[in-house]
């Protein structure tokens, strides 16, 4: 069968900018992205491809009392209506951790949106419109929605025969899973507080919103296997969902990375990976699936909403005494990420400061609300809204200024974590706050001008609201703690595949990996450390696919770490080959061969005293040296299950930030005037992506603390708001201007010395801005987003 | 139903088209133009701008029979597009369009699959050096609106981009770089005079 049209074949690093690490080379694709050229997943097309499209349940939770298929099918242009009934093989369910998720709805639905029934058709709408032809009867059953719903004498079981790992230990099987941590001796250390502080917070469900939609295309193969044109986190997990339910070993399922609109943990889980390999199989024709965006919303898990119940103690001299918290995750239908965003909240529910007594408790629940996993931040998010909501209480108590009682507190390299584990790489949590505080202040009333009052620039905006009446200036600052890489005894490592030859004289180098690059700019960074470790120009990187072994997931700031260490790792292996290779053929004729250090640089082998003893092309002439080896960070264990003690974490990554806004009172319209970051990035191996992930990160924490909100109704936990128009996210002229102080402070465990930086900015930045609406409206505030009426009174 | 219409200064005709499809999903999925992305259909996000007859609109909105006998921009075609309006006797490139100058021009056809030694627009090029290109679904719509935001106004100051720019979501970059490329055209157009 032809290839689709839209098949990524190869990506070269272009002309200009060929920088090693440490440079703000540009991107390989981005020719390709300004001229509409690369392709994503919803751009793939194949002669005589048909249309994939889910039927999703109207309602939360039900039994399904029958689903009839025929009208459907018998509408011309329909090719195929698959339900539970039609699965394959003997698995049915898939899952990230915990195999819960039916890729079908089978006897049940547990959350609004649940796939119900899969329909193929010649054109998309004929599809749409077979599928709303399936007739499906519910009996509706009560909706969990909260822990008081979930965790009742008479609640129903969202799960009914759990066998998962976690229910030993859970107090409920409406509970996912729960990690406490007890550390010192909470009630002594409550002797020595001179106050105390106590705050019950919420944080709101909040959408990943990537651009692309989920979609890709499926093509059947002569051998009865499939092979998946996808936009993903993470190949080879996917991979290992998919086959068992289509029934087919791992190698007749070829899987290829289509272009990535972005993720942000939204595609961590399978979305309509299996939907479209099941119509391809059952049908022998290409099957596209395309969501649209008010799909999309039931399409992808959430951020976990969050209630979080905190106290905190300190001396009047301002040292903190000890800490108690409680964190109440809402995981939803199925569990996806939930165990290890529970570890992480628990795990970070400190934030970065030093309190040697906590008794932590973190739990994830089972609900029908929709099902919340993976997003940027991962658990810490949540945490840090409330930790530095506490901060400010706790300075204000004490009537210290609120950077400087953080800053009295801060950790430091050395401290001890509430797991026991300690910190054994620089955290510069004190220096941050004192950089981003040293910033100089955006201009007041920026919105002057000769002729009057720019409303662009006010609360309102356009919709011309005030010219600066009601408008009150506040300033508030945050600083937050995330982990970079996977966490808690998960073996994650990651391979690479490099190759050097010779080509039209000159030598290159491919790359292959696993990685999904989906946005992030992995592939600039990974062609810079081929370029410093092999001291070539030209760098190919290969397609990322499921022909060369497992890259991990483009999740928890890991890439850079992890592949961008098993491409470093593989440049060296293949380097000590080639100089093999030139000892074999030239070592006779210069001793530095067999004596000195030698390099590889500007295409030739170089001895460390910068003497050139041959070209890298007589060396290899028509020899190509290739590696494939996996490589790994260093090892972590899980968290004990009552204490929560154990080294989990590889490395921490720590961001902070000013948040500069201007709120009208009266109406209760906020405008983030500025919005400034401070980031340790251990060592920014492409600057300009450094500064472009934490910009990024930074509005994503700006969209949850004023506008971004999943609503799901707690009465029947349907979905409100599944659109752009009634989901915000923020536009340009809701984003201020970012200003990034970047430090570089090597973490010696790490390739280069680098840290993950793409989650950090994202937790801080939600707190800043909350903390800047306080300041300038003096009112508490303990939920987020921050909705007019909670400044107006008239919630 | 057959609808006739110009895109980037080419005829094209499009058979069998349903009467509820959109422009969006005629370039798409009809004409082989996936350019013009598909990230809302609902007019929200801007991801499908495209010129209509010259003016900026999201093709999702576009009923495909609405756009019978007229010219449509994509970002396939904004390269040539800019050259043939600083070639037309505009030195700024910021002199505007006339429709039958929209109507006379035609793009050059590229089949590259590395986009090595393909001729840019300004503000693509600038996109680029920027850094202003992260995942990339929001840049074609994002480019087609700065490249007429700056062909309206080649001056602009940080509101007016901002104003300019709002119906384009972008979920990755903060926009910092995005507003760095609209200046740095804006520079370097006006070096250009």
């Amino acid at each position: 069968m032809a290839s689709p049209s839209g098949t990524p074949t190869k990506i070269t690093q272009g002309a200009p900018a060929k920088g090693g690490i440490g440079e703000s080379t540009l991107r390989p694709d981005g020719t390709l992205k300004v001229t509409g050229e690369f392709a994503y997943s919803s751009d793939m097309w194949h002669e005589d491809m048909l249309w994939g499209q889910i039927l999703r349940s109207t309602v939360a939770h039900a039994e399904i009392v029958s689903i009839d298929t025929a009208e459907a099918l018998a509408t011309p242009g329909v090719y195929a209506v698959m339900t539970y009934d039609d699965l394959p093989a003997e698995v049915k369910h898939y899952g990230l951790e915990i195999r819960d998720t039916p890729v079908l709805a089978h006897g049940k639905v547990r959350h609004h949106g649940e796939p119900v029934a899969i329909v193929a058709a010649d054109h998309p709408e004929t599809a749409r419109r077979a599928a709303a032809k399936i007739k499906v009867e519910y009996r509706e059953l009560p909706v969990i929605t909260d822990e008081a719903s979930a965790l009742a004498p008479d609640a129903v079981l969202v799960h009914e025969n759990r066998d998962d790992h976690h229910i030993g230990h859970v107090p409920h099987p409406n509970i996912v899973h729960r990690q406490p941590i007890v550390r010192g001796n909470v009630e002594e250390a409550r002797e020595r507080a001179d106050v105390i502080v106590e705050g019950e917070y919420t944080f709101g469900m909040q959408d990943q919103a990537f651009l692309g939609p989920e979609s890709g295309l499926a093509v059947p193969e002569e051998d009865g296997g499939v092979h998946l044109y996808i936009a993903t986190q993470w190949l080879h997990s996917d991979l290992r969902q998919i086959a068992p339910v289509l029934g087919l070993p791992e190698d007749k399922v070829r899987m290829t990375l289509a272009g990535v609109g972005g993720a942000f943990g939204g595609r961590e889980d399978l979305s309509m990976q299996i939907h479209a390999c099941l119509l391809a199989l059952r049908t022998g024709k290409p099957v596209k699936i395309v969501y649209n965006r008010f799909e999309s919303f039931f399409g992808h898990v959430h951020r976990h909403p969050a209630k979080l119940y905190y106290e905190h103690g300190a001396t009047k001299d301002g040292k903190l005494t000890h800490m108690k918290c409680r964190i109440v995750l809402d995981g939803g239908a199925y569990a996806s990420a939930s165990p290890a965003v529970v570890g992480n909240a628990s795990s970070l529910s400190v934030g970065p400061y030093v309190i040697d007594d906590v008794d932590i408790e973190a739990i994830a629940l089972y609900t029908n609300n929709p099902p919340c996993g993976a997003m940027r931040g991962f658990g810490a998010v949540q945490a840090c809204f409330a930790y530095e909501a506490q901060m400010d209480k706790l300075a204000k108590r004490l009537g210290m200024d609120p950077v400087e009682f953080r800053q009295l507190n801060a950790m430091e390299q050395g401290t001890i974590m509430p797991t026991g584990q300690p910190v054994d790489s620089p955290a510069p949590v004190a220096e941050l706050l004192r950089r981003v505080k040293a910033m100089p202040m955006p201009p007041e009333r920026q919105w002057e001008s000769s002729e009057g009052a720019d409303v662009r620039q006010l609360p309102g905006g356009l919709s011309n609201t005030t010219h600066g009446e009601g408008v009150v200036r506040g300033v508030g600052y945050a600083v937050g703690i995330k982990n970079v890489g996977f966490s808690e005894g998960f073996d994650d490592y990651s391979t690479a595949k490099v190759r050097v030859e010779v080509v039209g004289g000159e030598p290159v180098a491919t790359v292959h990996t696993a990685m999904a690059e989906v946005g992030q700019g992995g592939i600039t960074v990974h062609a810079q450390i081929a370029r410093t470790e092999l001291g070539v120009q030209q760098v190919t990187i290969h397609p990322a696919d499921t022909q060369v072994g497992s890259a991990g997931s483009t999740s928890a700031s890991r890439q850079t770490y992890v592949t961008g260490g098993a491409v470093k790792n593989a440049c060296e292996l293949v380097r000590e080959k080639v100089l093999e290779i030139g000892r074999r053929k030239f070592g006779s004729y210069h001793p530095a061969w067999a004596t000195a250090e030698l390099l590889l640089e500007g295409g030739k082998v170089v001895t460390d005293g910068g003497e050139v003893l041959a070209d890298l092309a007589d060396v290899l002439e028509d020899e190509a040296v290739e590696v494939e080896e996996e490589w790994r960070h260093r090892p972590t264990e899980p968290f004990d299950l009552r204490t929560g003690q154990g080294n989990g974490h590889v490395q921490y990554s720590f961001a902070a930030h000013r948040a500069v806004v201007e709120v009208d009172t009266e109406l209760g319209l906020v405008k983030v005037v500025e919005l400034a970051c401070a980031q340790d990035v251990g060592k920014a191996l492409n600057p300009l992506s450094v500064v472009g992930q934490i910009q990024g990160g930074t509005t994503q924490g700006l969209g949850v603390a004023v506008m971004e909100e999943i609503i799901v109704d707690p009465k029947t936990a349907k979905v409100k708001n599944p659109s752009f128009t009634d989901y915000l996210i923020p536009t340009i002229l809701d984003t201020p201007s970012i200003p990034v102080d970047v430090l570089e402070l090597a973490d010696e465990h790490a390739p280069y010395g680098l840290r993950g930086i793409g989650e950090a900015p994202t937790l801080s930045s939600t707190p800043a801005v909350l903390a800047a609406i306080r300041n300038a409206t003096g009112l508490e505030l303990d939920r987020t987003p921050v909705r007019p009426e909670h400044l107006t009174g008239t919630a | 139903m057959r609808v006739n219409f110009t895109v980037n200064g080419r005829p094209q005709e499009a058979d069998d088209v349903w009467e509820g499809e959109s422009l969006l999903y005629v370039l798409r999925e009809r004409l082989g133009l996936p350019g013009s992305k598909n990230a809302c259909e609902q007019g929200e996000c801007g991801s499908c701008t495209v010129r209509l007859d010259g003016v900026p609109v999201c093709s999702c909105l576009v009923a495909a029979g609405q756009v019978e006998g007229r010219d449509v921009v994509t970002v396939e075609g904004l390269a040539d597009y800019a050259k043939q309006r600083t070639e037309g006797g505009c030195a700024t490139g910021a002199c505007g369009t006339s429709l039958d100058a929209a109507q006379q021009w035609q793009a050059k056809g590229t089949d590259s699959q590395t986009g090595e030694g393909t001729e840019l627009s300004p503000i693509q090029q600038a996109f680029i050096d920027a850094g202003a290109v992260q995942c990339g679904f929001c840049t074609p719509g994002l480019l087609v609106a700065a490249d007429e935001l700056l062909e309206r106004n080649p001056n602009p100051t940080d509101a007016d981009i901002r104003e300019g720019l709002s119906g384009n979501l972008c979920r990755c970059t903060g926009y910092e770089k995005i507003m760095d490329a609209v200046r740095l055209a804006a520079a370097r157009q006006g070096e250009a005079v």
